[in-house]
């Protein structure tokens, strides 16, 4: 259980982290979503006391993490898989995190094994490529099997079976009801991983709610009702072989028929409706639409490139589309 | 690679956790990370041979030249000294081991993932001075006392050498392990302010090198007020015995470079606690 309240970090003239308070719960997975350089890094620094907050404070389990007895048997956390001393076996590498905390040598043998380092245990750790550090870098986080979990961008430049392996593994660490957190700068990433999201932009906190209900209310199959006859709307979406949840604002989520369908079905049944819309067209696009204000370094349109001269003063740069994020 | 079940994080279990994690635990981590990395291995081989070789150089050159030495040169001659002037040369190696104790945790990263295991950074810090110290003052001992016993017997065959029985010579001999173990904490120190390799040693060079030199240049009467102040002379008093008329006697100005050494320690120690990794 990570508990955040009114955290702030100024750096300097910017506020990396503006007044930011969630929870992230265990027996869950908890996406902790954002663009690039919305605060997400510095918020996981500044819940592992790396950096002192301006304002708020982070309290895991009850306490600030200092005050931990052990550490790392209580959170095991990856903020930058390549932050290792290049010139040392993983062995080695392994072997003075586990001293700090009183962890037992054979301890560091077994993460090996369980991330599949086994082999490359006596080699130092320069030689490895990006997804071999990755591993190491989880396999530091378990030496003291703790009951909390962060990652910061865990698959970053991993391959499609090593994005499987960890989203298996952050699952199965979940399933044991270890609190696992971690961040992402892709919703794709999400979808199938995470239980909550929270999103944040330019260091504030946007959206804090399950996946279900962010796909409920963003996946394209999703058609938003407002009407005044909830009940009688929702039976006959379910005799035309549709499902209708209630959204909690009033509103019905219809799923399992196109907006048309949803339309023909309420004037069958003699339904007024007050709203009838089209969700959004993929979890990506809510997301970037969600955070497209925050968004700290845009990419120029191809359209405006030639004609409007960038102004002084603003971040924006020609640049071609996907080159910046 | 091969894929890695779920079913595999089924660990062995740890035991029960009682106390806290501190500094016993920590002194056993810095001792891991510091003979775990070939820097500390080249950086040590390299003073060995520096001071070590330098002195037989010396020492030999002193010997084979002895009958052409003039009265007042054999009346200075200080054989425990001519043993011991590789040290001078020592000191710039111990100082790159020093900085990069504390450089090389930034340079790389690994003092994020360092303070994550161990947070409590005032244990952090002491531990890893604490296994700086045992051994560059070990490293440092042994290569001050080989360099003595072999710089004497090439001395032997002249029969200008000396012993550590001889006034002052084991107090020079102990001292010049004692004066490179300073050495490294003061670039430790510098290290720690600084957080980057380059500048540390720069910084520490600038300082024990570069600043006599130019004190040098200054009138006479200024330069002898001022020397007797400087790291630098302070800490080659207790070994480099030349009792010099603007020096005070070896201890005291070897406390004075283990004075502004424990000031950088101290504000090191500071500003690693107070600002963020």
């Amino acid at each position: 259980m990570i508990e955040v309240r009114g955290l702030t970090k100024r750096y300097g003239e910017k506020l990396a982290v503006n007044d930011l308070s969630f929870s992230v719960e265990p027996g869950k997975v908890t996406g902790f979503l954002g663009p690039n350089g919305a605060g997400k890094t510095t918020t996981m620094r500044l819940i592992l006391g790396l950096d002192y907050p301006t304002a708020g404070s982070v309290q895991i389990d009850g306490k600030q993490y200092r005050e931990l007895d052990y550490p790392m048997r209580e959170v095991g956390a990856l903020i930058d898989a390549k932050a290792v001393h290049g010139g040392r076996t993983a062995y080695n590498h392994l072997l003075c995190l586990a001293q700090t905390n009183n962890i037992p040598r054979r301890r560091v043998d077994e993460v090996l094994s369980l991330v599949g380092l086994s082999e490359v245990a006596k080699k130092r750790s320069k030689a490895f490529s990006l997804g071999m550090s990755q591993r190491l870098g989880i396999a530091g986080t378990l030496l003291g099997d703790p009951s909390v979990l962060m990652f910061d961008e865990p698959v970053n430049g991993l391959d499609p079976e090593g994005i499987r392996w960890i989203r298996n593994l952050m699952r199965a660490l979940a399933a044991e009801g270890r609190t696992v957190f971690v961040s992402s700068h892709l919703m794709s990433e999400m979808e199938n991983t995470a239980d909550d999201i929270i999103v944040i932009g330019r260091g504030k906190l946007i959206a804090n709610t399950t996946i279900e209900k962010f796909i409920a209310e963003n996946s394209t199959e999703t058609v938003r009702v407002r009407t005044p006859q909830i009940d009688v709307m929702a039976r006959a979406v379910a005799a035309a072989g549709g499902t209708a949840t209630a959204n909690g604002d009033g509103s019905l989520l219809v799923q399992g028929m196109p907006t048309e369908r949803v339309g023909d079905v309420a004037f069958e049944a003699g339904v007024r409706l007050h709203e009838l819309s089209q969700a959004r067209a993929s979890l990506e696009e809510a997301f970037m639409e969600l955070t497209a204000d925050s968004v700290e370094y845009h990419a120029g349109t191809a359209a405006d490139a030639p004609t409007a001269p960038t102004p002084a003063g603003t971040e924006t740069e020609q640049a071609p589309a996907g080159r910046t994020s | 690679m091969a894929a890695v079940t779920t079913e595999g994080t089924r660990l062995s279990s740890l035991p029960a956790p009682s106390g806290r994690a501190g500094l016993m635990g920590t002194l056993r981590s810095e001792f891991t990370k510091i003979r775990s990395v070939r820097s500390t291995y080249w950086t040590l081989l390299v003073l060995f041979v520096v001071c070590v070789g330098l002195g037989a150089l010396i020492t030999s050159l002193t010997a084979a030249h002895w009958n052409q030495a003039s009265l007042a040169q054999r009346a200075t001659f200080n054989p425990a000294r001519n043993s011991l002037l590789g040290l001078y040369f020592g000191q710039f190696v111990i100082v790159v081991l020093g900085a990069l104790t504390v450089t090389a945790e930034y340079s790389t990263g690994m003092i994020r993932t360092a303070l994550t295991a161990m947070p409590r950074r005032g244990i952090f810090y002491l531990a890893k001075a604490a296994v700086f110290t045992v051994v560059a003052l070990v490293i440092g001992e042994i290569t001050s006392f080989v360099a003595f016993f072999l710089g004497q017997a090439l001395l032997s065959s002249t029969h200008i050498e000396t012993t550590l029985g001889a006034p002052d010579v084991l107090r020079a001999v102990v001292g010049g392990g004692l004066f490179l173990a300073v050495c490294g904490l003061f670039a430790f120190g510098i290290g720690a302010l600084v957080r980057h390799t380059a500048a540390a040693i720069s910084i520490a060079i600038g300082v024990l090198f570069v600043l006599p030199i130019i004190v040098n240049f200054l009138p006479t009467s200024w330069t002898n007020d001022i020397m007797r102040w400087l790291p630098s002379e302070a800490g080659l008093a207790i070994w480099n015995t030349r009792q010099q008329a603007h020096e005070f006697s070896s201890w005291p100005e070897f406390g004075i470079f283990c004075a502004y050494t424990a000031a950088l320690l101290i504000a090191g120690f500071i500003l690693f606690r107070k600002r963020d990794a």
